[in-house]
């Protein structure tokens, strides 16, 4: 075990009691005098052009305050990347999908709201639409938008190496193909925002976001508030996954019908809207060639993507970029070569989800990879530690591995699951697959181009020295971030945890850009441990002075403070600590000086004693057009062994039992990465078995409800065992990285390898549905 | 139209007057302020909304408020006793159960239901006790295990 008095060990959350017994605050949760309720009207068609809103009729409407379209809105564009802005809040020349926001409505109570949206008169001209990606690549596609001919979104063209010429040198070249469906990201709590404008132009947004930081600068911008007028404060948050890491048309309808009718404005999505809303996962098609030699050694990945972006662009940029630069590792390839292509279609914005890029290419990577490890006669595991990377290695996109567990993770899963009795040796209909992957620990580059800081960090320490309140603008969505927080800080001043109390998720707090590519353990993390340094020196400068004995001298840890390891002569401060506190429960006691007296002291002779901490990563990664995307300060990686059974006359799957190796750096909250990587694989799951969100011939969702739309239950998660892996990260505060993301790579891959493994049948389209394998199933026993 | 319903709310009797078509989940939100009942979906799908009705757990977007006249009532303000966190809570707590923490109060509630009918409940009975409660971020695997083990502190704190 480590020396660490708070970290590495399994503190219950610090807010756990307040979500046990329903105390803890939502942004639904809230209500102002005088709120008012807001609902949006959106597009009932799929591609239209808008001839005429005619409002005249809500505007009259008793108990409606306002009613607003583009014409109040205005026609800023926006979106996450500045190099594609392409929404306005409201459509004003066409709706591109059935959800396009046209106008939002402000009324005393919901059900007025919602009658108001029925009086909207709006006159379309409907257009041809197109819903596949592939047919909207076609000539003479219906076009969505003009600047973008061919609905081409986004093309990336990538190459190190002379791939083919690699390709042709290799003894095998092995080539697969692979599709998964659109994924919904199912967070429980759907969008919730409450607007506050007040009469000094202030605009107080709180809302149910991943990325406090992010909205206060798009909701300024398109309502042309100036950014330090905009505060953005984040309620609990229930879940995330990469959805709400982006302003919403319901913030920005809220903050604008909170500035024109002068009252607090509230808009909750329904679950319906939830889907219409999306930014979720694409859909992506793999085409890939994995060329390698006899003896396993891999040479040369050719890698081409197709994402169905749906009507606008979202992060879908970046997405785009990472389906190929998470394929750079975490195996030696010499030469790789990617084609992306991000396409527009009628339907729903796609947008960042857990594992943002990733998950789909890792799972046709890793099947190749089974596929070809098994034209060689070559057990996968080992084919895989033939060419696995280790710390200090660099990808051949020139991503930095400056720590990698992935040999020990690999490990570590094949003892846990005793692969070695049970591959090749199950009988029929009984699987066994294993798959590995790795991800960022934050995103090395913010979304707009800046070189902000990505996280700062303000310690303030309570007047009697009780308590370090940690205020930042992080993200505590679910992931843990507050608990982590407040054990760096705990542990680096040497107090107890429960001395500390974290105020987050506030952009009056600090600068932080928010839970996203699985950033704040490492970011804001090195920014709380600056912070609390700094405060710890403060104090034992004072002390030193006060006492008269060198700094050097001085330790803290646990809440007590030693001189050269023993208690020292502190008398004084004791004494004048009781005497200033007299009365009060709690009076310090014991042999040693109290952190609490040596805090108080150094507030008497320097006021209140603040420290603050920032942190953003160094210049990363090559000097190639999308170099940045995909580089990260540290990588965390993962690897999953999973166990199946399938009725070979239904093709029914049961998941048996699943084994997880993570390497996530020094663990600060063990049970918080256990609960990282547990939710990770059932989110995998349900994306490999049974997620799609499909849609009719009109490009209306079909099934927009967590009763149609399935997502895992308590009775479809197996027994998971997981086995944490520690590296050491020279990057990370303490040694620690990322776990949120990273270990959901494996599972697609390795679920339809253990299906494999059971019935030799390849589902190269997800979702792996008992139908679809039954019919695979079909086709093989046919084709024999 | 509005109708006077008379009901107890964890132990208290209420009487309030609601409209013919407001949910139960919509009553105890807004009008008693017991927000920790979540909304999630209003289809019944998600469970966030459970509540425990005359001993049962209960989806409370599904049960019509003047439905619930005469009934009693637990929700997950109602659970702890005297500043104390009931057993289930603190299991919640320290086996790391929650996450995000919004299915938590109505996978609490559906765990009681379960815990008062079957206070021995096996892993799967405990699995099917909570299938109607969607968790995003757990996998259910703690949950399951805060759910074991709280069982176990009632069984011994109703033994002794």
């Amino acid at each position: 075990m480590s020396d660490y008095q708070v970290l590495n060990t399994r503190a219950p959350r610090v807010d756990g009691p307040a979500k046990a017994t329903g105390q803890a605050k939502y942004t639904d949760d809230f209500k102002i005098p005088g709120m008012l309720y807001a609902s949006i009207l959106q597009s009932p068609v799929a591609h239209a052009r808008i001839l005429h809103i005619d409002a005249s009729k809500a505007r009259k409407l008793t108990g409606v305050k306002a009613v607003v379209t583009a014409r109040e809105a205005g026609l800023i564009k926006y979106g996450v990347s500045p190099a594609r802005y392409d929404e306005t809040l409201f459509a004003h020349d066409k709706v591109r999908y059935v959800g396009d926001e046209i106008a939002a409505v402000a009324a005393s109570d919901q059900d007025i709201a919602q009658e108001a949206l029925s009086l909207i008169k709006v006159d379309y001209e409907e257009l041809p639409a197109v819903f596949d990606m592939f047919e909207a690549m076609k000539e003479g596609a219906p076009q969505i938008h003009d600047e973008f001919p061919g609905n081409m979104n986004a093309e990336v063209h990538q190459e190190f190496g002379d791939t083919e010429a690699a390709l042709r040198s290799c003894d095998l070249v092995v080539d697969h193909t692979f599709i998964n469906k659109r994924q919904d990201a199912a967070f429980i709590e759907p969008h919730s925002c409450l607007a506050v404008f007040d009469h000094s132009g202030r605009l107080t947004l709180y809302t149910s976001t991943q990325v406090p930081h992010y909205v206060m600068r798009t909701v300024a911008m398109t309502l042309q508030i100036p950014v330090g007028n905009v505060r953005v404060i984040k309620p609990y948050v229930g879940g995330g996954f990469g959805p709400k890491c982006e302003a919403t048309p319901l913030e920005m309808s809220c903050g604008l019908l909170s500035k024109v009718t002068g009252q607090p404005v509230k808009m909750t999505y329904s679950r319906e809207q939830v889907f219409l809303h999306s930014r979720a996962r694409h859909q992506f098609y793999a085409e890939m060639s994995l060329g390698v030699m006899k003896d396993g050694t891999m040479v040369a990945l050719k890698n081409k993507a197709v994402l169905d972006g749906g009507a606008y662009t979202s992060f879908g940029i970046a997405t785009v970029y990472y389906s190929g630069s998470l394929l750079g590792g975490p195996y030696k390839l010499k030469t790789m070569k990617y084609d992306g292509y991000r396409v527009y279609t009628n339907k729903p914005a796609c947008g960042a989800q857990r594992g943002h890029g990733g998950v789909a290419h890792r799972a046709c990577f890793e099947q190749l990879i089974d596929m070809t490890a098994e034209k060689l006669g070559i057990d996968p595991i080992d084919m895989r530690l033939k060419n696995i990377m280790t710390t200090g290695d660099i990808t051949v996109n020139e991503l930095d591995m400056s720590s990698l567990g992935m040999k020990e993770c690999i490990e570590a899963i094949r003892s846990g699951s005793d692969w070695n009795n049970k591959k090749g040796k199950l009988p029929k209909g009984k699987g066994i697959g294993m798959a590995c992957g790795f991800f960022v620990s934050g995103a090395g580059y913010p979304i707009y181009r800046s070189d902000t800081y990505h996280s700062t960090v303000v310690i303030k320490l309570s007047e009697d020295g009780g308590v370090a309140n940690v205020m930042t603008g992080s993200a505590e969505i679910g992931q843990g971030s507050d608990t982590t927080m407040a054990m760096i800080a705990a542990e680096t001043l040497g107090i107890k945890l429960k001395d500390v109390q974290v105020h987050s998720g506030d952009t009056d707090y600090s600068v932080d850009l928010g839970a996203y590519s699985s950033r704040q353990t490492l970011m804001t993390g090195h920014a709380t441990k600056e912070a609390a340094e700094q405060v710890k020196s403060q104090i034992a400068s004072h002390l030193s002075e006060e006492l008269n004995v060198p700094v050097s001298s001085i330790t803290f840890a646990d809440g007590i403070v030693k001189f050269d390891g023993g208690p020292g002569n502190f008398e004084k401060l004791r004494s004048s600590y009781i005497k200033e506190h007299r009365g009060w429960m709690d009076p310090p006691t014991g042999e040693y000086l109290t952190f609490r007296e040596a805090a108080r002291m150094a507030y008497l002779k320097a006021g209140t004693i603040v420290g603050t901490g920032k942190y953003k990563p160094p210049r990363l990664g090559g000097s190639y057009k999308g170099a940045a995307v995909g580089t990260s300060p540290a990588y965390g990686c993962s690897a999953q062994i999973v166990e199946v059974t399938v009725d070979l006359e239904t093709g029914q799957i049961t998941i048996d039992r699943m084994t997880d190796a993570h390497d996530c750096g020094l663990a600060i909250n063990r049970t918080s990465v256990e609960g990282q990587m547990q939710g990770s694989l059932s989110m995998g799951l349900g994306e490999c078995l049974f997620e799609e969100v499909k849609f009719d011939s009109r490009g209306r969702v079909l099934n927009p409800s967590l009763g149609e739309y399935k997502i895992p239950t308590a009775l479809d998660m197996p027994k998971v065992k997981s086995i944490i892996v520690e590296s050491s990260e020279p990057n990370g505060p303490y040694g620690a990285k990322e776990v949120g993301e990273g270990a959901i790579m494996p599972t697609i891959p390795a679920i339809l390898n253990a299906i494999y493994d059971a019935t030799g049948v390849r589902v190269n389209e997800l979702p792996a549905t008992s139908e679809r394998l039954f019919m695979a199933l079909k086709d093989k026993s046919e084709a024999v | 139209m509005k109708r006077i319903i008379k009901l107890t709310i964890n132990g208290k009797t209420i009487e309030a007057a609601v409209s013919s078509n407001q949910t139960l989940l919509q009553f105890l939100r807004e009008d008693m302020d017991l927000t920790g009942t979540k909304h999630g979906c209003g289809l019944g799908d998600c469970g966030a909304c459970t509540v425990i009705l005359d001993g049962k757990a209960v989806n409370s977007c599904l049960v019509l408020a003047v439905q619930a006249d005469g009934s009693e009532i637990l929700t997950i303000e109602g659970l702890a006793e005297d500043g104390k966190l009931h057993p289930l809570q603190q299991a919640f707590v320290d086996k790391g159960a929650i996450q995000c923490g919004f299915c938590t109060p109505g996978m609490i509630l559906s765990a009681k239901a379960l815990l008062d009918e079957k206070p021995n409940p096996s892993e799967l009975e405990i699995r099917t006790a909570i299938s109607g409660n969607l968790c995003r971020c757990t996998g259910y695997q703690k949950i399951v295990e805060a759910i074991g083990e709280a069982a176990e502190v009632v069984r011994m704190r109703e033994e002794s």
